[in-house]
């Protein structure tokens, strides 16, 4: 269990290292000039070449990195033109919100997660409940209304759900307020009413993914030997289907779901803009808009983490949920 | 991709297993022909397949469509707008002549645009499909079949594209890529957007074919044809794309197949964010980026594009299942 998991650490570390080397490649190494977005409108030639100095953008590639590992790591001084010094983790000074990255993270990365973390919930239960309930009912009217659900649910768009639910429940009925992010610990109430919409969205599209995974497993598991073994020695069906079918039946479940939290963790881009809640992925895109550097390393950086330590903890859960898998 | 030599190869396969050659009354079917029995005789598959092929047709022949219709993609029709740029009359101002409505602000027709949208789309979806299947099936056939360091390389190779942010890279890298062809002021044409976003796709989307194909390999590795095979002395190209390959086609044509919708729903999830295609190249996500602003004035400019979208994927979605069930040997209908 330790060795496994010392190992699966180090490749998640490589993974990271890699992931950013590319980053780093991609954005500073391209022939597009990265100050030009960070200055002002009318930027002159002098201040263009202080603000190429301040980021240490004349440095040969290899220290640049370096540099900016290093900020990470230790934090680092970036110099009065960038805020001073800057702690660890240190992700860089922003030119185009004039604050450090790091600041720009903490500020909105609570929103990605408020987002994220009920609507996984939603989607988790909903999705893996209906495909239960429809492939222990397999051929009736709930299994063909779970069916048509989930094939509708996976082929809709997250931005025309979105408008719809928004044109109906905020413009036409006044129900709810227009999407926003109110702390969770300031307003409870103003926080779930603005984002209910978000995660209805998020949770019926997902749902309908998982519900049609989880049908599909659930049938191929009542069909395996062990679960006919486990009924002919008298157990209750409850406890056949809950505890025996259900956990064989997970384990693809719990893959994807790593793999989508995660994901949807390093920013939802989609829903943050259909709904016009600044997340993650809305500082992403805009950050790509202004063509601020420091931020899109940031954002990529941050969502990479999560997808990466999602995969690790899936490796976890499935040794937890399934005893067949052995950690090596 | 020509199936007569898997059909050949499969066909042997069955006549071996049985023994017994055919004797009267049994007819002796390859897996391909009770596939497309199975596939003809289900109601859903046939129904989505005629809407896809209508749909692809629709796609086809936009420009002998545009003619029919009298209408072109880029045509304005301020003249139809109130003095707010939004169109005149009901539903967007749906006419004998406007189908689905104008465009509020620019006035162009959104019929003939939702045409020529379905042609991109079905366009870039159809290629990057193909290309990241066929990246896909050599890399997992390559990393089941080898195993050792390669596997080991490829399936972190993999892990890495699964953890870079897709849509914030390729928000990030499009431009970037045109600057560097076209420099600070070239016209950009929308065929190097259309390709810029295939490529995108190409390096982001093989990643489920990869691993899909490997675990296939895997499970065939050991058996006694490929032993054969490899004791015969054939070669790594005749394994694969022989003796592999032809085992495994069946999910393989299940994920293209429900690959196709995903990169036209991805396609239209960048336009949405304001990458890759222009304005000038008329495609779903541009579409409903734009109508968004006009959610509260002119909801029926968000729903013709939406709902178009949606039975896309949806006749794909449907005929991809019907697919694999038909394909599936153990299902018995």
């Amino acid at each position: 269990m330790a060795r496994f998991l010392i190992k699966r650490l180090f490749s998640a570390t490589l993974t990271l290292f890699a992931v950013s080397v590319l980053t780093f490649l991609m954005f500073f190494a391209l022939p597009r000039d990265p100050v030009t977005g960070m200055c002002p409108k009318n930027c002159n030639p002098e201040r263009l070449e202080r603000v190429r100095d301040d980021l240490g953008l004349n440095d040969p590639l290899v220290s640049q990195y370096a540099g900016y590992m290093k900020g990470i790591v230790t934090g680092r001084d970036l110099g009065s033109a960038q805020g001073g010094r800057c702690d660890a983790p240190c992700l860089g000074w922003s030119y185009v919100s004039n604050e450090a990255v790091s600041d720009t993270i903490a500020r909105v990365l609570p929103v990605t997660l408020s987002i994220v973390i009920p609507a996984a919930i939603l989607w988790l239960l909903l999705g893996v409940g209906l495909g239960m309930v429809s492939a222990l009912r397999r051929g009736t009217w709930l299994d063909r209304a779970a069916i048509g659900f989930s094939l509708t649910g996976a082929s809709l768009q997250l931005y025309f759900v979105g408008a719809v639910l928004l044109l109906v429940f905020v413009y036409n009925l006044r129900l709810l307020p227009v999407p926003s992010y109110t702390s969770l610990f300031d307003n409870p109430a103003k926080w779930a009413s603005g984002l209910v919409l978000a995660w209805v969205a998020l949770a019926f599209l997902f749902s309908a993914i998982y519900a049609r995974l989880s049908r599909a497993q659930m049938l191929e598991t009542l069909s395996e030997d062990f679960v006919r073994t486990a009924r002919a020695k008298g157990l209750a069906k409850p406890t056949v289907y809950g505890r025996h079918a259900l956990r064989a039946a997970i384990t693809p479940v719990v893959t994807i779901a790593g793999l989508d939290v995660g994901g949807a963790l390093g920013g939802t881009v989609i829903t943050e803009t259909t709904f016009g809640i600044q997340g993650l992925g809305r500082t992403a895109v805009d950050a790509v808009r202004s063509g601020d550097l420091p931020t899109i390393m940031a954002t990529v950086l941050i969502a990479a983490v999560f997808v990466v330590l999602a995969n690790v903890l899936v490796d976890l859960l499935y040794a937890a949920i399934d005893p067949r898998v052995r950690l090596r | 991709m020509s199936l007569s030599p898997v059909e050949g190869v499969a066909l042997a396969e069955i006549e071996s297993g049985t023994g017994e050659p055919a004797t009267k009354g049994v007819v002796g079917r390859s897996p391909g022909q009770l596939a497309w029995l199975r596939l003809r005789r289900d109601r859903t598959a046939m129904l989505s397949g005629s809407l896809l092929v209508f749909f692809m047709l629709l796609g086809l022949a936009a420009p002998l469509i545009e003619m029919v219709y009298g209408i072109g993609p880029r045509e304005q029709f301020q003249n139809l707008l109130d003095g707010f740029g939004m169109p005149l009359g009901y539903a967007g101002g749906v006419t004998g002549e406007h189908w689905f409505g104008l465009e509020p602000g620019l006035g162009r027709d959104i019929f003939i645009r939702l045409i020529y949208g379905l042609r991109t789309s079905l366009f870039i979806a159809f290629a990057a499909a193909l290309i990241t299947a066929t990246i896909g099936v050599v890399l997992g056939a390559l990393a089941g079949y080898l195993g050792g360091w390669l596997d080991a390389v490829i399936n972190w190779i993999t892990d890495l594209t699964l953890a870079m942010p897709f849509l914030i890279i390729a928000l990030a890298l499009t431009p970037t890529l045109t600057l560097r062809f076209y420099g600070e002021r070239g016209q950009v044409s929308s065929a190097f957007g259309v390709g810029v976003l295939i490529a995108v796709f190409a390096v982001f989307g093989w990643t489920s074919t990869a691993r899909l194909v490997r675990g296939q390999v895997i499970a065939l590795r050991e058996r006694e044809f490929v032993e054969a095979a490899r004791a015969s002395g054939a070669g790594l190209g005749h394994m694969l794309f022989r003796q592999l390959l032809p085992n495994i086609w069946a999910p393989i044509l299940v994920s293209f197949s429900l690959a196709v919708p995903q990169f036209i729903t991805s396609e239209a999830a960048l336009s949405f964010i304001g990458v890759g295609l222009s304005d000038e190249t008329p495609s779903f996500g541009r579409m409903i980026y734009r109508s968004l602003d006009f959610l509260q004035t002119d909801p029926a400019y968000v729903f013709f594009p939406g709902i178009m979208i949606f039975a896309l994927v949806f006749a794909f979605n449907l005929f991809g299942d019907a697919l694999r069930d038909a394909l599936d040997p153990k299902s018995s209908r």
